[in-house]
């Protein structure tokens, strides 16, 4: 019991994790290499409002979400844009959109070192609560429960609404979309706007019970990066059961065999998912 | 032969002997920038080998590297056993290891190829420290040799000829017609009668072979080896970089991104200190919007202008 | 000219400079004399240096420039600082040092922060002839490596020393009857937590304890709680954990929630942190980490004063200190050569006695056997409880619960 429910709690900070990356590569196409620095950007947002103006981590979500998007829309029409209209094929936009979000994510950390170059840590919600049984903390209980409230969100918003069924048409073809009359820039824009806020608020909600610095972005980069690929890119479904997947399986790991192999494990399991299903979960074989 | 190619190879022999003459002339900064460059040079053109013909970007770089170091360091620390013989056995190790990835990724394609070995990579760095810490043991892994920084640069600008001749070898070859077909389109490979995926996995094995190889030389520089450090993911990503800001097309490509990327690199890491994370984040960008072909590209379009 | 021309132009111009800047030899100051550091300003490690590394140096320099400078047979001169970021990377360091030692040509070289990265650097230091007080670095192949480079000291103790100052606590209390005799041990699986953890499994059933938790978790663990619920469930007296910073802050919070109830609970780095009873406020009272000070000596005050005004940061409540330490050694060797000469000054720190705020230093064979081992958080002061070879060490309390 103890393991499905840590578990599950850990698949919901991976799915905060990465479902904004899904958006940004699943519609947007590009390779954001910076998202894990755009997430501890959250958490310090975070983290200085509580600690200077003792704002809640709850209330700063909805601070965060905003700015975020602007930004990451401004980045995306200013900075991506180009290389999305100069580049010939997917494989060339690949190679340029890792090239200037590994700049970003240089210049996140910059920044992120002159406001401050310690640990960002402080205690919000950090007590015991019981749910059947097993002791969880208060923080990692919020977290899921917004992980289910932003994932249920888009979920719907996807499925059931135009503005949705657009991003999922760009998603599956954007030269098809295009030929629909779908303006294939401004969702594409849409989506890695979206795509940031929602990282942005899962690293204002993640700074409650890890503690992050400023250089510790790749780390979350690189976890997202593997849950959106197991889940098959551009299905937000596919990110959300990755996410519980390996929350289940290093939370199993750690307690039944050793939790020095947590992470080793999750990345077997991504392993072996690809080499059965060498297009994710929920991802599309190309035509 | 024809001229061309013996022009390109007495170039090539004389850029080799003015590198080989650096340690002589460079003080002690120039030459460890110069060793980090010629180290780059290595990976990133062994790099290029593979993913420059068959399109396949590869992150398992770091984890071919910590294989070479981590090797020579538990070898040397733990059991006494001399740097000559960790080195030979490390490249072999990882050889292995590549058969293995190249194998497992046949069916991979595209972005799936790239994070597969990402995540593998990061698997093996997790296992390796996990063993480390359970049936090794350490008081640390000291690596202390009486190299000196002129001679790993000279190991490396060995390793580095190695590789350029094992290329230039290659892309006369049948393999290397086979894998630039591959690149191209693989089903039409596939049709003409080539052994596609044998060509990938060999191709593969030579990039871990020769990472390996550097890692291990590599390893008394460092001279104390933790494994999350010498199983660096940014290694794999600076490795990408560098090559594709070169070009992958042409054997030369990985050599003219690494050398003004550090020469970039030390400019505003010296100039900028306090500021030097966000000055190369700029750097970067202005390189992507200023030089979409990289520098192989800019370098040819320089050429045809002098030629009108 | 277009725009684009300007770009190019533009970054033509910066290569340029690059390669400028590559070759060009640095000019000589004669009023000034010239120190070189060398740390981690991002990466894995920024965040313990910040806290450590940086403020002491910036404290230090502006300390000794306020004064007018060093007192040298030629008059004072005033410290001019090059610092240098190595991104938490070997490569890095290893090339910056050189820059410093060959192109800036520094008097002196501040040692490099953490074991690795001194290890990494003595090479270099031994070649040039600067001499390297490695505050932030402990080992246990201390007299290897100070036989191999002549002028390597090392401050901060050796890794069984402290793994014998928390066995030395976990006896006493045993010994006093308020605790039986079982250990739950957890390390962080980086080079420095396997070792400790390797040196600790046989001194700890040495000392007649049981170790009945010992498992070791990964770097960037996100999720500690399964650990501590496996630690909890074999019902431990004393809980040990050979921990980094983030992982120390996380192994204590799922403590409080899982509400681990031990008689003694120790973590590693970053326990001495000002930010680690910030975050914790009072629950944390009686908790064991690595270091400590004595935090009552007027010196010691005087210390955290001024670090206070001049950094605008607290220090943490050890190797803070000893850092600073390593800075007065230096100063006092090179005012007691009267000039900057590096064979002569590390002879001068190999032959005399040193007053720091930690009262008299002295190296034998290279090493100072006067350090901090284990702390505890009193009442919101983190004081020395175990130490080798230093006075004021305070009475170790009984932990109570995590209120």
């Amino acid at each position: 019991m103890d393991i499905i429910i840590s578990g599950l709690l850990l698949g919901g900070t991976y799915a905060l994790i990465a479902m904004g990356l899904n958006l940004q590569y699943g519609v947007a196409r590009i390779m954001n290499l910076a998202n894990g620095e755009l997430l501890v950007l959250g958490g310090l947002a975070s983290f200085w409002l509580f600690v200077f103006a003792q704002i809640s981590p709850l209330l700063t979500i909805f601070i965060v979400a905003p700015f975020a998007f602007v930004g990451n829309w401004l980045i995306y029409r200013f900075l991506l844009r180009p290389l999305v209209s100069r580049a010939k094929t997917q494989g060339q936009l690949e190679v340029d959109s890792i090239l200037a979000t590994f700049g970003m994510s240089f210049i996140f950390v910059g920044i992120m070192v002159m406001i401050r170059g310690e640990y960002f840590t402080y205690s919000f919600l950090a007590a015991p609560f019981e749910i059947l049984g097993s002791t969880v903390a208060q923080n990692r209980l919020a977290a899921f429960g917004m992980a289910v409230v932003i994932g249920l969100a888009l979920y719907l918003w996807l499925n059931h609404s135009r503005a949705g069924m657009a991003v999922r048409a760009v998603s599956v073809s954007p030269d098809t979309a295009k030929l629909v009359g779908i303006n294939v820039a401004r969702v594409s824009a849409l989506a890695f706007a979206l795509g940031g806020a929602v990282t942005a608020v899962g690293g204002t909600l993640i700074s409650t019970f890890i503690t992050l610095d400023a250089s510790v972005g790749v780390i979350f980069t690189m976890k997202a990066l593997i849950i959106v690929i197991m889940g098959g890119v551009g299905d937000i479904r596919g990110a959300i059961i990755a996410a519980v997947i390996l929350g289940l399986v290093e939370t199993a790991v750690a307690t039944l065999i050793d939790p020095g192999l947590t992470l080793a494990s999750a990345y077997l399991i991504f392993l072996l998912v690809l080499l059965f299903r060498p297009q994710g979960l929920f991802g599309k074989r190309p035509t | 032969m024809r001229t061309n190619d013996w022009q390109s190879i007495v170039i090539a022999v004389v850029l080799f002997a003015l590198a080989a003459i650096v340690p002589f002339i460079a003080n002690g900064y120039q030459l460890s920038v110069a060793v980090t460059a010629v180290m780059y040079v290595g990976l990133a053109t062994s790099w290029a080998l593979f993913s420059g013909p068959t399109h396949y970007i590869s992150l398992a770089s770091g984890a071919f590297f910590g294989v070479g170091g981590y090797l020579v360091a538990t070898g040397m620390s733990d059991y006494n056993l001399s740097f000559w013989l960790m080195a030979a056995i490390a490249p072999l190790v990882a050889a292995v290891l590549a058969i293995l990835i190249g194998l497992a990724t046949l069916r991979l394609s595209g972005v799936y190829f790239v994070i597969f070995t990402l995540g593998l990579a990061e698997m093996v760095r997790n296992l390796v420290s996990w063993i480390q810490n359970n049936f090794l043991g350490s008081r640390g892994l000291y690596v202390l040799t009486d190299f000196t920084e002129a001679h790993i640069y000279w190991m490396l600008l060995g390793v580095c000829a190695i590789i350029f001749i094992f290329g230039w070898w290659l892309g006369r070859s049948r393999l290397g017609f086979a894998l630039r077909i591959i690149g191209n389109d693989e089903a039409v490979a596939k049709h003409v009668g080539i052994n596609t995926a044998w060509s990938k996995v060999i191709l593969f094995m030579t990039t871990g072979f020769f990472a390996a190889l550097i890692g291990a030389i590599i390893a008394p520089r460092y001279s104390y080896i933790e494994p999350n450090q010498v199983f660096s993911p940014e290694l794999s990503f600076l490795v990408v970089i560098m090559a594709l800001l070169g070009g992958t097309q042409r054997l030369w490509g990985p050599l003219v991104g690494v050398i003004p990327f550090t020469l970039v690199w030390e400019f505003i890491n010296s100039n900028f200190s306090n500021f030097s994370t966000l000055f190369l984040g700029l750097a970067f960008l202005l390189i992507v919007y200023v030089i979409p072909r990289g520098f192989v590209g800019l370098l040819q379009t320089w050429g045809e202008k002098i030629r009108t | 000219m277009k725009r684009r021309d300007f770009t190019k132009t533009l970054a033509a111009g910066v290569m340029a400079a690059s390669m400028a800047g590559f070759l060009a030899t640095a000019s000589w100051a004669a009023d000034t004399i010239k120190i070189g550091a060398v740390w981690p300003k991002t990466g894995p490690l920024a965040g313990g240096a910040t806290v450590t590394q940086g403020p002491n140096i910036e404290m230090w320099v502006k300390q000794v420039n306020a004064r007018g400078g060093l007192k040298l047979k030629d008059g004072q001169k005033k410290i001019e600082l090059i610092e240098y970021d190595d991104k938490t990377n070997p490569g890095e360091h290893i090339k910056a040092v050189q820059r410093l030692a060959t192109q800036d040509k520094v008097d002196f070289i501040i040692a490099p922060f953490g074991t690795g990265f001194n290890i990494a650097a003595a090479p270099i230091y031994a070649k040039y002839g600067y001499p390297q007080i490695a505050v932030s670095a402990i080992s246990d192949k201390i007299e290897e490596l100070t036989a191999r480079y002549p002028n390597l000291f090392f401050t901060l103790g050796t890794t069984t020393s402290f793994v014998e100052g928390v066995r030395d606590i976990l006896v006493d209390i045993r010994d006093s009857g308020k605790m039986g005799n079982k250990i739950a041990m957890v390390n962080v699986a980086d080079a420095f937590g396997i070792e400790l953890a390797d040196a600790a499994r046989p001194i700890f059933e040495k000392a007649g304890f049981e170790i009945v938790y010992d498992k070791s978790y990964p770097l960037g663990t996100p999720d500690l709680s399964p650990v501590m619920k496996g630690a909890k469930s074999a019902a431990p007296d004393a809980f040990v954990a050979w921990s980094y910073p983030p992982d120390t802050f996380g192994l204590t919070e799922q403590a409080i929630i899982e509400n681990l109830d031990v008689k003694a609970f120790y973590t590693a780095v970053a326990t001495c942190f000002p930010a680690y009873a910030g975050k914790f406020g009072s629950k944390i009272n009686y908790n064991l980490g690595a270091g400590g000070v004595n935090p009552d000596t007027p010196a010691m005050k005087a210390y955290f004063k001024a670090h206070k005004e001049l950094t605008g940061k607290e220090p943490d409540y050890w190797a803070s200190a000893n850092t600073y330490v390593s800075l007065q050694i230096l100063e006092q060797a090179i005012e007691g050569v009267g000039e900057s000469d590096k064979a002569a000054v590390t002879q001068y720190i190999k032959d005399n006695t040193f007053k720091t705020i930690m009262g008299d230093i002295k190296f034998e064979n290279q090493f100072s056997n006067r350090f901090w081992t284990v702390g505890q958080w009193q009442e919101g002061v983190f004081r020395g409880v175990k130490s080798v070879n230093v006075d004021g060490a305070a009475t170790i309390q009984q932990k109570t619960g995590w209120n």
